[in-house]
């Protein structure tokens, strides 16, 4: 790897590690700690707002494969990410202003904050804490790998050497910054995908000699790579539409997505995030696969799907050109990893240490708390990260859907629908997750649907049956 | 749950009630669009396609163009139908 492609992704780091310092001076006041460290002070305008949703749901089609899919699967997988465009309006819609007036009326600061004020359940807080704890952990240490070989492939040093150069740029910022040094570069690294996948898309296009080319190259070799059914018929109408749910609307349930549709200043930066985060989600998804389709006849036969974005960028552009587009994979996966790993923290120390532990810890102690654990996790995911273990990897695979199947009824529900009470909720919780783990393992497409479809269909009804059928007594509520 | 907390004042749920079922009409009106012309336009053997800027047709109308559509609506509707409403009136009067 040359010198002149690894300066534009250093000069990137920087600047990112520049945000963080930064950032890190509002967090200095005690008594707004907790609320400025995990939520950026409720502060965020229109566009920051709409690039960290965006980086976010980011994270939700790396999980599904990205580019690299699509190289294998042709346009059929364009059509399945374009599915993320309904996230760009969906989410800030539907949880909408009622979940930032409910969330700020509670100070909630977490999504468990909200579920604890609205079903008053101790089990509600315990389960979901949990779920969030194992899911969330996994899919970091996932994500931690994925940067590691990144930057392993970029540099030529080894994973070990790559993996900590990783884990030390990321864990510098979270811990200094708190919630809005990662919403900030969170804007700056959606930039940098919006603008990088339109570029590479443009070379690209012009190495494969124009659309028309490049489409019938791809008819030649296999005419199922321009249908929408994918290179072996496999990706039938029913399951590619089932992932409207997994990567669409069900997204609205990912705690690290709901935390920011509380983190906003007004309706005015909402309405603003509404429309920017619409047009920037669709374009970065319509862009990025097709540099995953269009690359199949300039550079046949790459085997790793992982590798397709960094060989084709490499291949169509100068290398200085290329580090500068490269920071986009390298910005989406670090947005993802610190988030997360905010958020596991934040479930630990507001979740579980002030609930049940030590309601009555001073603010110094928290801070001091909030910091240590953020970096603790981060040392611990790094040393899993070294040798994966491979229930990690297990974990990973469904955690995303485990989430959508546990919280998105108890949060809806819970939002527009008066009746729904903390024996619903905790209902819906066990019968979401616990059959997307029976279902996953045992019937992986029932009826031909995405294996969380189901689970999202029978919680609701958990939910809904069950708060009828045990209501809270008005004596209880008065307790 | 605490007294009163999920209480809004009544013009104001209206508002939000509404809001939220717009996401959700958009969602619907997006997946048909989606559906309709990829599974419409793409389902005939790959010989049949026309194409638009080199695109398969499906593909142009289903991925491409239905994206600038709901672009441009999710705008109109913002602009047209969300009312700002301030997040801590509320508490105030409490």
């Amino acid at each position: 790897m040359n010198i002149e492609a690894l300066i534009p992704l250093i000069l990137f780091l920087i600047l990112i590690f520049g945000v963080g310092i930064w950032a890190g001076k509002y967090v200095q006041t005690p008594k707004t700690f907790l609320n400025e460290y995990f939520l950026g002070g409720r502060s965020l305008g229109g566009f920051i707002l709409a690039m960290t949703m965006t980086a976010t749901y980011g994270s939700a089609s790396s999980f599904i494969g990205g580019p690299g899919a699509a190289y294998n699967e042709g346009l059929g997988w364009v059509l399945l990410s374009m599915t993320q465009v309904a996230t760009g309006y969906f989410v800030l819609m539907v949880l909408g202003k009622k979940f930032a007036i409910v969330t700020r009326r509670y100070q909630a600061v977490t999504m468990v904050d909200f579920l604890k004020e609205r079903y008053q359940s101790k089990w509600v807080v315990l389960i979901s804490s949990i779920s969030i704890i194992i899911f969330l952990f996994s899919a970091m240490a996932a994500q931690w790998i994925g940067g590691a070989r990144l930057i392993e492939s970029l540099t030529g040093l080894n994973y070990t050497s790559a993996l900590f150069i990783f884990a030390l740029s990321v864990l510098i910022y979270v811990t200094i910054g708190g919630f809005r040094a990662v919403a900030l570069t969170d804007a700056i690294q959606g930039s940098v995908m919006f603008i990088g996948t339109l570029i590479l898309l443009i070379a690209t296009i012009i190495a494969g000699g124009g659309i028309p080319n490049i489409i019938s190259d791809l008819t030649a070799e296999n005419p199922n790579l321009v249908t929408p059914y994918g290179a072996d018929g496999t990706l039938t109408a029913t399951y590619v539409s089932s992932f409207w749910i997994l990567v669409g609307v069900g997204v609205i349930a990912l705690p690290q997505v709901a935390v920011r549709a509380m983190s906003y200043k007004n309706s005015r930066s909402m309405h603003r995030a509404l429309i920017i985060g619409t047009i920037v989600v669709g374009f970065i998804m319509l862009n990025m696969h097709l540099i995953g389709v269009f690359a199949r006849p300039i550079l046949p036969g790459i085997e790793i799907a992982d590798t397709v974005m960094p060989l084709i960028a490499l291949e169509v552009m100068p290398a200085w050109l290329a580090g500068i587009v490269l920071a986009a994979p390298m910005a989406a996966i670090m947005s993802t990893v610190d988030s997360l790993l905010l958020l596991v923290s934040s479930t630990i120390v507001k979740d579980v240490y002030l609930n049940y532990i030590e309601p009555k810890a001073s603010y110094e102690r928290v801070k001091r708390l909030s910091i240590t654990i953020t970096a603790v996790l981060g040392i611990i995911v790094f040393v899993l990260a070294l040798n994966p273990p491979d229930l990690i990897i297990w974990l990973n695979l469904f955690a995303f859907g485990g989430l959508e199947a546990a919280f998105i009824w108890p949060i809806i529900m819970g939002l527009y629908w008066k009746k729904g009470n903390k024996n619903g909720a905790i209902a819906s919780m066990i019968v979401g997750v616990g059959l997307y783990i029976l279902s996953d393992s045992f019937f992986p497409q029932p009826l031909g649907l995405h294996s969380v479809v189901l689970p999202v269909v029978f919680s609701f009804i958990a939910y809904v049956g069950v708060s009828l059928l045990m209501p809270i007594t008005q004596k209880q509520l008065q307790k | 749950m605490r007294k009163d907390a999920m209480e809004m004042k009544d013009h104001h749920r209206k508002i939000v009630n509404r809001e939220a079922l717009i996401g959700v009409g958009l969602v619907l009106f997006n997946f048909i669009w989606w559906f309709a012309f990829a599974y419409g336009l793409g389902g005939k053997d790959p010989s049949e396609y026309t194409y638009v800027f080199g695109l398969p047709a499906w593909f142009f109308y289903s991925c491409v163009l239905g994206f600038i559509i709901m672009s441009i609506l999710v705008a109109i509707v913002v602009k047209k139908f969300f009312v700002e409403i301030p997040f801590d009136e509320e508490e105030e009067s409490q």
